[in-house]
């Protein structure tokens, strides 16, 4: 057995050995992307395995174990962790977690040592938290994130962003329930065995786009509906009481931004420090090294969908762009600029129906979520955007109704756009392939 | 379209259900509301039939709206509509020339801008305002709904109340109603509360003017509430109506709504409706607190043995004792004898006047005991104690763990965790050898959770005791969450929506109550943390069901006196006993019977903080002023002036002259880290020729005045008060505004990083977002990054070349002299914690370090906890006056944020010395704090010193902090004579 080895803090590291011998178990939070992401770290050999469970008891752990006032996200996290640890399927003395840590001056960067309060409470202090960031915080012998194993997360996370985007953008119109999902079921089994490389790349994320504009679709207008927030509620259905499934139940097309983005938001803290103050100039020269190989992947993944019947995400720069006059380039605690950046880009994308989740009482939302509504609203009059809390007290039905609030007057300026019905609608002529081909297709080529 | 036809709408809302029928020409032929009760499907159906009975049968055409209707329209499969919408529908059909609509419901309120920029709001999670609200209120006076309107309308003054949310409010009234607050004044202020609510919370900034409908039950029933809202609204630009038919709106538009859809005929909605009788969704349930009868049998034998042995009053002769336990919502009496066996007990609610009542029972006692025993001594306790103590020259008055300890020890002598829960606080305490060790009482976020229970039961026409019995038999009680009971009320309509029955919803409460205490008050790391031998007491506990879901929840079997409720005043009976000297009581008939008693309100100008006073006048010219802060509003002598870390912070802050200077003026908020930094932007700014005007000193005004920009009603007091110092800058006629943004703090080496906090670091931008009375040209927010000082220098230098055109050179010169004069604030500081101490050793007096962030030595948002820990005669430090620069704490969180890093350093240094306790002010919502709460006072506890917290917002309430800081010092105190 791994023999247990602490740094000069007093940290129980994760070794070389343990690598070998131990489960690393991965708390749910972007169900597609999670399942790429869990097959890259396999790649890598490392025995990992994403919790998938859910249901009320999770909460319960966490609140035993976490401060009621800490985050939600936490709670869950920690309560899905320690949930698992008691569940009987792991042996203690064979298991480590996996947490990521954004560092910053958002309390999430304490998420780690939560969690090691909460092992040491039920006397697990001999089970390794594995930090995982990009901070340089937390360093272990037996996990590291190596050049190779970053470049295929990022292009794991890219798939999990497509498939994402595209599956959202036709499940809504799908003629046949059901299709949309189960590509998506097809294309995780087929990259995670054979196209989990940056060399493979650009040819999946075409067929992607291929095979998802092939499922038959009828491509009536419908509500639009952009979900924004704190990086964990926004995207996990256990944080947000499966907030994309109750919105797809009312008939609407939802957009939830990628997870990308937010990877190159965190790459750019340094990049924007040597730039606005002329500090951490080493650090800002690697991050804009990595920052503008990130920006490749997804001018790759924006010059796929372009032209098909798809609307591509937005580049990285064009959204920083817009935040001009709401909030500061440096405004970079918890998703910092990036949130009122991706409110502005929807906006402006015509997708004016916006929510805004976050966990009660979260710290950087208050400014750069709920703070920058009432700006963007006297610029943007049919911004029509509701902020909704997300906590173990917090009822269904009060959260539903608001949301639903927000859905009829998003319902009433549609039916509004067509005053005849559905039949007003003309799909769009689709934008010729050539054109397309034409413009970007000689750069993209090596 | 159906146009032709009737239409019917049903309005299906938290508290009730209402139903319209229109004709053709949308003329109202039916219309009828009913409270549900939660019955809500079946309420729904009898409305439904009795409008069938009324047109008999047909074809119509339907939709349902509401809240609770949401489910049940999915489950009939009947059109719906969301209720805002229905009645901005409604408004367009029915009312001409409307601005604005605010409608108050049951738990939601909601506020419709109709002209210029239609808008439509909804209350966030937290906030109250709301008709459930106005229940909960009225029920803590003991009124009813209809008697508080009528109270209303003559009351004299309006005092502040936190209108956030219900349970704040609540925390804020009850220290009023138990200071004798007029329930006229109360019934207004209340008004009033929701009032302020609305306009801030709902309507943030956007002017309400125009023509105003309101519409809802409240606003429709209680005409004191719409008196506060005129009063309040600016009667030059306003017109406000209550328009016919007020209640029906949302129900009109469904009916309207319901044009819509295709004709339907009657029969086969109510059919609809009939199966959709239960519903479909399963709750998920917990397990029953008994399996099986015997189970509970069992149970019951167990604790029917931690009786009180008890004498007949009427053949007992001798000596007696008396302990009254006034508490926040009840009055607890009783009489024990020599041996400690009780003769007499009186448990009642206050009902608002806690005096008439203890006079009442007091003749009662007297008559009980007529010649033949001897009143020797009474100790009074609990929320009312100093009341008590003047109104009836009460022998002795102890602080509340006093009397629960002397109580406890009666029942078991090892006893070394007490926990109990009253109506509306939880306390505990850990001891050790007798020795109180740790306290620990709830936050106003958990206030309220006994009681709650009790107007839950009385809400459904039971009294407590049947509610707790049908408890007992629940197969599966229903998880209603644990973070207050606003939260918690709402969880129960959901559940009662779903189908959960009295019994379920009995034992989820009890639960609930078991896991707010455990996980939010005690976070105890495991059951034996809590102790070997547990008592637990307080009126809630009598519950069965409560006790029985504790003893799960901990594993543990734990004793309940059969006493529970009365433990407070049995305690304090027995510390009269131990300590009596006299021989006979002051207590007597004759003083009974010359009492009288009249209260009123009045405040203090004895210095700016303006305390609302509520001055007792008793007979025998005694007074009791009690709302005050400090000595000098309660008209007491002022004790020997005692070092105050707070009060010098201030002092020396507010003591930067401006100096009129060629650049002209520029103001700067006195908010957050300017708490901090003011030393060195004060000095740069002077330097360079500015006159540097400061916002002023918070108050509770200037707090109101900025209230309406405030984006999100859960962030901390302190950020709140910017917008007001922001608008008061303005209101000064101040042109030019310089708020820095500064992510980073300068580095103290205290941790492993120095940021501030989110809302310290970028509020700036929020406030530029936010007020927009606010010349954006002349805001000044700049980013400075501290930390590396070379570029610190070279971005304020181009910061000012840029904005003011002043020379490199010239800007670095002045920093240089502000960053001179902040070191020097700092030392200062660390001097006079130096001085302080030394004082106290000098003058044998203990210290408290008052660990919390720079802004709190803001009396608005310490609300002057500083000067009551001085009046208890203990000395103030402020945790940057002890922490040592360097000292670094190996700590098991991320130690990364400036301030916080300061309080770890500050905890430690009280460890190491006896004579110096600490205790942590935490503002609400206050995120940081879940962090560093946890860590410090584990550095605390690993030391075997007590950790005592205080959390603070813009509640008034300081009978809470008063208990907790007289326990700590009297906890320390006894540790001391024990050592």
């Amino acid at each position: 057995m791994a023999e247990l080895i602490y740094d000069q803090t007093g940290r129980l590291l994760f070794t070389e050995e343990m690598r070998k011998e131990y489960t690393l178990l991965i708390p749910m939070m972007l169900p597609i992307h999670f399942e790429l992401l869990t097959n890259i770290f396999r790649k890598h050999n490392f025995n990992v395995e994403l919790l998938k469970t859910t249901g009320k008891s999770i909460v319960n752990e966490g609140l035993k174990n976490v401060h009621n006032d800490t985050c939600y996200p936490a709670l869950l996290v920690i309560g899905q962790l320690i949930e698992a640890l008691k569940s009987g399927k792991y042996d203690t003395n064979k298991v480590a977690l996996l947490m990521s840590q954004t560092g910053g001056g958002c309390r999430a960067s304490n998420y780690v040592h939560l969690l090691r309060k909460a092992l040491k409470k039920n006397n697990m202090e001999h089970i390794p938290v594995v930090s995982m960031n990009v901070s340089s915080m937390e360093k272990n012998p037996g996990f590291k994130l190596t050049v190779g194993l970053s470049a295929d997360l990022a292009v794991a996370v890219c798939y999990g962003d497509m498939l994402m985007s595209l599956s959202n953008q036709t499940r809504p119109y799908e003629i046949e329930k059901g299709e949309t999902d189960e590509l998506i079921a097809w294309y995780i089994k087929e990259l995670c065995e054979n196209g989990l490389s940056f060399a493979k790349y650009r040819k999946y994320i075409r067929q992607m786009v291929k095979d998802f504009s092939a499922i038959p679709a009828y491509r009536t207008p419908k509500v639009k509906v952009g979900i924004v927030g704190e990086i964990y509620i926004k995207y996990a259905p256990l944080g947000n009481n499966s907030l994309e499934n109750f919105l797809q139940s009312e008939d609407v097309e939802v957009i939830v931004p990628g997870l990308l983005d937010f990877i190159m938001f965190m790459s750019d803290h340094h990049a924007a420090d040597t730039r606005l103050f002329e500090i951490n100039k080493k650090k800002g020269y690697l991050s804009s090294i990595t920052e503008s190989l990130l920006k490749r992947l997804q001018r790759m993944q924006i010059r796929a969908v372009k032209g098909s019947v798809f609307t591509p995400q937005c580049e990285f720069e064009h959204k920083k762009s817009l935040i001009n006059g709401y909030v500061s380039e440096a405004n970079k605690m918890g998703e910092g600029w990036l949130l009122t950046a991706e409110m502005l880009e929807l906006i402006d994308s015509g997708v004016d129906n916006i929510i805004c989740t976050q966990p009660f009482g979260c710290l950087p939302n208050h400014i750069v979520g709920k703070g920058m509504i009432r700006k963007i609203r006297t610029a943007h009059e049919n911004a029509n955007i509701v902020a909704i809390d997300y906590d173990p007290g917090a009822t269904q039905v009060n959260q539903e109704n608001r949301i639903r609030l927000m859905l009829a007057i998003a319902k009433k300026r549609l039916d509004k756009s067509m005053p005849n019905g559905p039949q007003d609608y003309k799909i769009p002529k689709k934008v010729s392939q050539e054109a397309d081909n034409n413009e970007n297709m000689g750069v993209l080529i090596q | 379209m159906t146009a032709n036809k009737y239409a019917l709408g049903l309005d299906i809302g938290s508290t009730t259900v209402k139903v319209v029928l229109l004709d053709k020409d949308n003329n109202i032929l039916f219309s009828r509301y009913e409270r549900h009760h939660s019955n809500v499907r079946e309420k729904a159906l009898t409305l439904l039939k009795q409008v069938h009975e009324f047109i008999g049968g047909g074809n119509i055409t339907f939709c349902l709206s509401g809240s609770a209707g949401m489910g049940i329209a999915e489950e009939a499969s009947v059109p719906f509509i969301q209720e805002v919408f229905a009645t901005s529908g409604a408004c367009d059909a029915f009312l001409e020339d409307t601005d604005v609509i605010i409608e108050l419901g049951g738990e939601d309120a909601k506020i419709l801008f109709l002209t210029g920029g239609q808008e439509e709001r909804m209350n966030g999670s937290c906030a109250g305002g709301t008709g459930a609200f106005i229940d909960q209120m009225a029920s803590l006076l003991s009124v009813s709904v209809d008697q508080l309107d009528e109270l209303s309308k003559s009351h004299t003054q309006i005092y502040d109340i936190a209108s956030r949310c219900g349970v704040f409010a609540k925390s804020d009234i009850q220290p009023l109603v138990n200071q004798g607050a007029k329930k006229e004044d109360l019934a207004a202020s209340i008004y009033q509360a929701i009032v302020n609510q609305t306009i801030a919370g709902l309507a943030q900034g956007r002017e309400i003017k125009g023509n105003i409908v309101f519409l809802g039950g409240p606003l429709t029933f209680q005409s004191g509430l719409r008196e506060r809202f005129n009063k309040t609204l600016k009667p030059e630009v306003t017109n406000t109506i209550l328009p016919e038919n007020s209640l029906y709106f949302v129900a009109l538009g469904a009916a309207l709504n319901s044009r819509e859809f295709p004709l339907m005929s009657f029969d086969t909605l109510i059919r609809k409706f009939e199966r959709a009788q239960t519903p479909k969704t399963k709750l998920e349930g917990l397990p029953p607190l008994f399996n099986t009868p015997e189970d509970y049998a069992d149970f019951i034998a167990r604790h029917e043995k931690d009786d009180v042995h008890k004498t007949d009053i009427s053949t007992y002769t001798g000596d007696a004792y008396l302990g009254v336990d006034s508490g926040s919502t009840t009055t607890k009496m009783v009489l024990i004898a020599q041996d400690g066996s009780l003769l007499y007990s009186f448990y009642t609610s206050n009902k608002g006047e806690p005096v008439s009542i203890v006079k009442k029972v007091l003749y009662e006692i007297f008559a009980l005991c007529s010649d033949k025993i001897n009143i020797r001594a009474c100790a009074t306790t609990g929320y009312g104690e100093e009341l008590m103590q003047n109104a009836f020259n009460m022998d002795f008055g102890i602080v509340e763990t006093t009397a629960h300890y002397y109580a406890a020890r009666h029942f078991h002598s090892d006893v070394d965790f007490i926990l109990d829960i009253g109506g509306q606080d939880m306390k505990c305490f850990k001891l050790k050898n007798g020795v109180v060790e740790s306290i620990l009482l709830n936050e106003a976020c958990s206030s309220g959770c006994g009681s709650f229970i009790e107007t839950f039961a009385s809400a459904l026409g039971q009294d407590i005791a049947s509610f707790a019995k049908e408890g007992i038999a629940s197969k599966a009680p229903v998880d209603l969450g644990s973070r207050c009971t606003v939260f918690m009320n709402s969880s129960v309509k959901q559940a009662q929506k779903d189908g959960a029955t009295v019994a379920d919803i009995s034992a989820g409460l009890a639960v609930s109550v078991v896991k707010n205490v455990l996980y939010k008050v005690i976070r105890a790391k495991s059951p034996d943390d809590l102790g070997k031998h547990i008592v637990v007491q307080g009126g809630t506990f009598l519950n069965d069901c409560v006790l029985r879901a504790f003893e799960q929840e901990v594993g543990k079997e734990v004793v309940r006196p059969v006493i529970s409720g009365l433990m407070g005043a049995y305690g304090a009976a027995l510390y009269a006993l131990e300590n009596v000297t006299k021989e006979k009581s002051n207590l007597s008939v004759a003083l009974l019977d010359e009492f009288e008693y009249n209260s009123h309100a009045g405040m203090c100008k004895r210095c700016p903080n303006h305390c609302r006073l509520i001055i007792n006048e008793f007979s025998g010219g005694r007074k009791y002023i009690s709302g005050g802060r400090c000595e000098k509003s309660l008209g007491l002598p002022k004790t020997a002036e005692l070092p105050n870390a707070y009060e010098y912070k201030l002092k020396k802050l507010l003591s930067y002259k401006s100096v009129p200077g060629k650049m002209g003026k520029i103001g700067i908020p006195f908010v957050l880290n300017m708490y901090e930094n003011l030393p060195l932007w004060h000095t740069m700014l002077t330097e360079l020729g500015f006159e540097v005007v400061l916002s002023g000193v918070s108050s509770s005004k200037l707090y109101i005045n900025g209230q309406h920009t405030i984006p999100s009603d859960t962030v901390c007091y302190p950020a709140k008060l910017v917008h007001g110092h922001i608008e008061a800058l303005i209101d000064k006629g101040i042109d030019r505004i310089f708020y820095p943004i500064m992510p980073h703090n300068f580095n103290e080496g205290l941790g492993d990083n120095h940021y501030n906090c989110p809302v310290v670091a970028y509020y700036p931008e929020l406030i530029a977002a936010n007020v927009t009375k606010l010349d954006l040209s002349t805001y000044y927010m700049p980013y400075f990054v501290p930390y590396v000082q070379r570029n610190f220098q070279a971005n304020i230098a181009a910061f000012f070349k840029k904005t003011f055109g002043i020379k490199k050179r010239e800007t670095l010169a002045a920093l240089e002299k502000g960053m001179a004069e902040y070191e020097a604030y700092k030392k200062d500081v660390k001097r006079f914690g130096q001085e302080a101490i030394e004082y106290a050793r000098r003058e044998n007096k203990h210290m408290f370090v008052l660990c919390g962030r720079p802004y709190h030595i803001d009396p608005e948002v310490s609300h002057g906890i500083d000067k009551l820990i001085t009046s208890l005669g203990v000395v103030v430090l402020s945790e940057d006056s002890i922490s040592e620069v360097g000292n670094k704490m190996n700590v098991k969180v991320l130690n990364q944020w400036t301030y916080h890093s300061r309080i770890y350093s500050a905890a430690e240094f009280a460890t190491k010395n006896d004579d110096i306790d600490l205790v942590q002010l935490v503002s609400f919502g206050c995120g940081l704090d879940a962090i560093t709460s946890d860590e410090t006072k584990s550095i605390l506890e690993d030391n075997n010193k007590i950790y005592t917290q205080i959390k603070i917002d813009e509640i008034n309430n300081l009978g809470a902090a008063r208990i907790r800081l007289r326990s700590l010092f009297e906890a320390t105190a006894n540790k001391q004579k024990t050592r």
